[in-house]
């Protein structure tokens, strides 16, 4: 019994190492070819670079700089703000109502949508040439040429923040439901009966205490929404893009000295997120305060019907746009000739499907081993780190818990440009081990994000009694704690498959190319903007995860088919 | 430096210096040798994977070196060139001098000029040695010994050509404006309906130096890097063009597109008339898959185009060398450049000599059926030579000043 818990208790310091050691090598390497550093093993030896601060000047003295570190920074803000703003005001219109169940369950397949395929799915729609505009032309509209409409890669980047804010609802929709379970439902109720509107209930009586449990999530989503590349080269603006875009263009120019300059803004990217989670931060302290004073003067807000129907509106909009794009995709992926303004193809044709049929098979099988080692690893690391909290009754330390956090919030594009000359170095690159490796640097802090919550509300009774009963403390995890678990832990699972599906960069720089995986195949062959092939790569992309999704739904139901007291209730 | 990095500096130096030196590097003049080397070796060749029918080429070109010569050969797909040259940059870095990741690279332009200057290639001159060589047209193509003005000097070897050509839907725009001035008045007649790629993109670039070889009369202005005076003075009637026709061009020259293939498909959704591209046979290609309609045709600019070509390139820590030039060598054959030239396989132009052709090849090659958009050896006319490599390098850095902030 006590060399177990002392094994479990190595966990937390492998965890740590796990993340703790490619960040420190990341930003070692990141600084040296900012800094030009002479020494160590990411020396130049090649001719000099410029010194010291040359690097930050010259990234300063690019045309238009400002222009896309204003992007960054205002599309970051602006992604998160709107889809909590959405998922907040739904989920206090509908918490309690029976249709909720059915938006959730039409919501999970969105999740698994990766975020290139759903800003694919969402240009095919709206551009000028896109089906939307082909619907109406050229009957409705007289359009037999597109209209010369700025629409997509508009210069205030509206297309990109509406792109991500489609994948990013359904992401906070699901850490929101983690939460929940915690909280007290009878409080708005409660609120209701006072004669407080709706939707003020919620907010002023749940709100505050779910808000502090999807806080981490949030900030991922503005790290993320600041530091996008793939979504930001399909919707973003062009003349000037965002600071991502640019980072990778100047890692992409064929002049080395460039090189420095992207390490340089690489490390100005870290400060916009962080600058832009830290004006987030303040803003809470005035919407708290805000809110308070409100509450305090005890208003009411009773008319909130147009509020109600907006968030239905808004999200239901949202879920409708990421499916019509997901079906754009399969119908560009069977479609032969199809010109402006015809709505649907004028040849249909099977052949991008039978010409990619090989190379789908291979990269496709090569990703789902990946994916399914990455998030199993994971996972594994998250229970021995969650069981070990329990039966050593600590908590993560704020440290620890900030560090698990960092792959999510700090930008790809310095974490992994980093991590590559390591793995150069040891000549460890290339394999597949080391692509499942650095694929886990992501999945774990997903999978412990969604899974810690439910974990931690899990009723220890059952435990005790277990215990009490005589079973080992390792036979009460097995047969009592993982069984009734088995629901969310299998989600956990799911939504960590998802994210190693959707890794480039990682891939791409570990791989060494000779890993090739559907996403990194995507978008090589995306390269040549041939539409048809984005629809088909674009598809699949998405199915894979969508059936591991299904599978994680499906299985505790089979399997528990004859345990009423795990069946799925209206919340999870 | 402080002392710890010091200590570091030459322990890494050290390290280096001891570090086992390479196997000798396979002798492209002692071909049998290769041939017996290479049998067996797996090749990674780092190539654009953007496009369908040149992957598809690719791996016919696998085929055949894996049935004649026992040669595996793998695409690395890639989107940009340029992180090849990165990642190679990374293992030198790295003190790997064996056992790299790219064998074989697909290259040319700067990306050629970075690799061989920063002495990330094969340290000694092969391509020129390959049997094959012998047959491609080096004597008469200045582009195939000098890439963008950077000599080749046996670096790379030659794999095709291209030249910038323009090409129009003819049931829209009745005659092609061939010339800056018609051109300049077609774009102001028809607004919104012409665009060009962003540079710093290849074709981005090239149409600036297209514009502005028209615009000056001595060219001779481009045979040496620019200083800041003669590039104001040289191109300032380039900036008043583009000031004037930019107001009319696709969405108002508020942005651009992204490369030749999305120019492609904008011309495929009717968003623009005219578009451009590297190869020649682009149009009749799209044509051909139904991408663009049955009247497209192509044309150049009445004072020439810009023309270049590209290459194949070995790095210095290749690990299947001898494979990798074996690869080369096929893909100069008289076999491959005839499939490369097909325009229902890929329509790129040959680097061969038609003269140094076996009669059965020549009659081969004239037996290729063009398509209706492409322009036959006389149409395309006059190859205008790329100015020196930092023309293009200040042209991209004044254009982001001028339009991209």
């Amino acid at each position: 019994m006590k060399a177990k818990t002392s094994r479990l208790a190595i966990i937390p310091a492998l965890v740590l190492a796990l993340l703790i050691l490619p960040i420190g090598a990341a930003t070692l390497s990141l600084l040296g070819t900012a800094f030009d550093w002479k020494f160590g093993w990411w020396a130049h030896s090649l001719e000099p670079f410029e010194t010291s601060l040359g690097a930050f000047q010259t990234v300063l003295n690019v045309p238009g700089f400002w222009t896309s570190v204003g992007l960054s920074f205002w599309i970051g803000l602006f992604t998160a703000l709107i889809s909590l703003t959405i998922v907040m005001l739904f989920i206090a219109t509908f918490l309690s109502s029976r249709g909720f169940f059915w938006v959730w369950v039409l919501m999970k397949p969105v999740l698994a949508v990766p975020h290139a395929a759903a800003a694919f799915g969402l240009l095919f729609l709206i551009a000028p040439s896109g089906f939307l505009i082909r619907l109406v032309s050229p009957e409705l509209s007289g359009f037999l040429r597109p209209p010369d409409w700025l629409i997509v890669n508009d210069p205030a980047g509206l297309s990109l923040a509406l792109g991500l804010i489609l994948k990013e609802i359904p992401f906070l929709f699901f850490v929101t439901m983690a939460a929940l379970p915690q909280t007290d439902f009878r409080r708005p109720r409660i609120a209701a009966n006072m004669g407080y509107g709706q939707i003020w209930s919620w907010f002023i009586s749940v709100f505050p205490g779910v808000y502090l449990q999807i806080r981490l999530p949030v900030f991922a989503v503005i790290a993320f929404a600041t530091s996008t590349i793939d979504v930001a080269l399909i919707l973003g603006p062009v003349t000037p893009p965002t600071l991502s875009v640019r980072i990778l263009q100047w890692m992409n120019d064929p002049d080395l000295s460039m090189r420095t300059t992207a390490a340089a803004g690489a490390i100005i990217q870290v400060g916009v997120t962080l600058l832009a989670v830290l004006t987030w931060w303040a803003a809470e302290y005035v919407v708290m305060h805000l809110g308070r004073m409100m509450a305090l003067r005890g208003w009411r807000f009773k008319r909130d019907k147009i509020l109600r129907l907006l968030s239905v509106g808004l999200l239901g909009a949202s879920v409708l746009i990421v499916s019509v794009g997901t079906a754009l995709l399969a119908l560009w992926s069977v479609a032969g000739v199809w010109r402006f303004p015809e709505a649907l193809p004028q040849v249909w044709t099977l052949k991008s499907w039978s010409d990619q049929a090989t190379n789908l098979w291979e990269t496709g099988w090569r990703a789902t081993i990946i994916g399914l080692g990455a998030a199993t690893l994971s996972l594994a690391l998250v229970l021995a780190s969650l069981e070990n909290e329990y039966r050593n009754n600590k908590r993560a330390t704020r440290l620890a818990w900030w560090t698990i956090y960092i792959p999510l919030l700090v930008p790809q594009i310095a974490l992994v440009g980093g991590l590559s000359v390591l793995f150069i170095r040891f000549s460890i690159d290339g394999t597949l081990w080391a692509v499942i490796l650095v694929h886990m640097i992501f999945t774990y802090p997903y999978i412990y994000l969604t899974l810690s919550d439910p974990w931690n509300a899990f009723d220890t009774r059952y435990l005790a009694v277990a215990r009490s009963l005589g079973k080992s403390v390792n036979r009460a995890f097995w047969s009592i704690r993982l069984p009734i678990l088995l629901r969310p832990v299998l989600a956990a699972f799911a939504l960590g498959f998802a994210v190693s599906i959707a890794q480039y960069l990682p891939t791409l720089l570990i791989g060494a190319g000779r890993q090739p995986t559907l996403t990194t195949e995507a978008i090589a062959l995306a390269s040549g903007g041939n539409r048809r092939v984005i629809g088909t790569y674009a598809l699949v992309q998405t199915l894979l995860p969508l059936i591991v999704f299904a599978l994680a739904n499906l299985v505790p139901k089979l399997l528990w088919s004859n345990r009423r007291g795990l069946q799925v209730r209206s919340v999870e | 430096m402080p002392p710890f990095a010091k200590i570091f500096s030459i322990l890494a130096a050290f390290a280096l210096s001891v570090s086992p030196l390479a196997a000798a590097d396979p002798d492209p003049n002692d071909w049998n040798s290769v041939l017996a080397e290479a049998k067996g070796q797996e090749v990674f060749w780092h190539a654009w994977g953007g496009a369908q029918n040149i992957n598809a080429y690719i791996a016919w070109v696998g085929q055949e070196v894996q049935s004649r010569y026992g040669v595996k050969l793998t695409q690395v797909k890639i989107s940009e060139t340029a992180n090849v040259v990165a990642r190679v940059l990374a293992e030198f870095e790295a003190g790997r001098t064996e056992n790299g990741a790219v064998d074989l690279v697909w290259v040319n332009g700067e990306n050629f000029a970075t690799l061989k200057r920063q002495g990330l290639l094969l340290s000694s001159p092969w391509s020129t040695f390959l049997p094959n060589y012998a047959l491609t047209d080096f004597e008469n193509k200045p582009v195939l010994t000098s890439d963008f003005t950077t000599p080749v000097d046996g670096l790379e070897s030659p794999w095709g050509t291209a030249q910038l050509t323009f090409y129009y839907d003819s049931a829209i725009v009745p005659t092609a404006p061939d010339s800056l001035a018609a051109l300049e008045e077609w774009i102001q007649k028809n607004p919104g309906r012409f665009t060009y790629a962003a540079p710093p993109n290849f074709i981005g670039t090239t149409f600036l130096k297209q514009v502005l070889l028209g615009l000056t009369s001595d060219h001779s202005v481009f045979k040496t890097a620019p200083d800041a005076t003669v590039f104001e003075a040289t191109t300032a009637p380039l900036w008043a063009w583009l000031d004037r026709v930019h107001p009319h061009l696709w969405r108002s020259g508020r942005i651009f597109a992204a490369d030749t293939t999305q120019l492609k498909t904008l011309l495929s959704d009717s968003e623009i008339d005219i578009a451009m591209t590297f190869n020649p046979g682009e149009a009749s290609s799209a044509i051909n898959e139904g991408l663009i309609p049955q009247t497209v045709r192509s044309f150049v600019m009445d004072y020439g185009s810009i023309g270049n070509a590209h290459f194949v390139a070995i790095p210095f820590n290749a690990n299947a060398k001898a494979g990798a030039m074996v690869v080369a060598n096929f893909l100069l054959s008289p076999q491959a450049q005839l499939r490369k030239s097909d325009e229902t396989i890929w329509g790129d132009p040959t680097v061969l000599a038609y003269d140094k052709l076996s009669p059965q090849d020549q009659a081969a090659f004239d037996a290729l059926k063009s398509g209706p958009a492409t322009l036959s050896a006389a149409e395309l006319g006059a190859t205008l030579n790329e100015p020196d490599a930092m023309w293009s390098e200040a042209l991209d850095a004044e254009w982001l000043r001028r339009y991209g902030g």
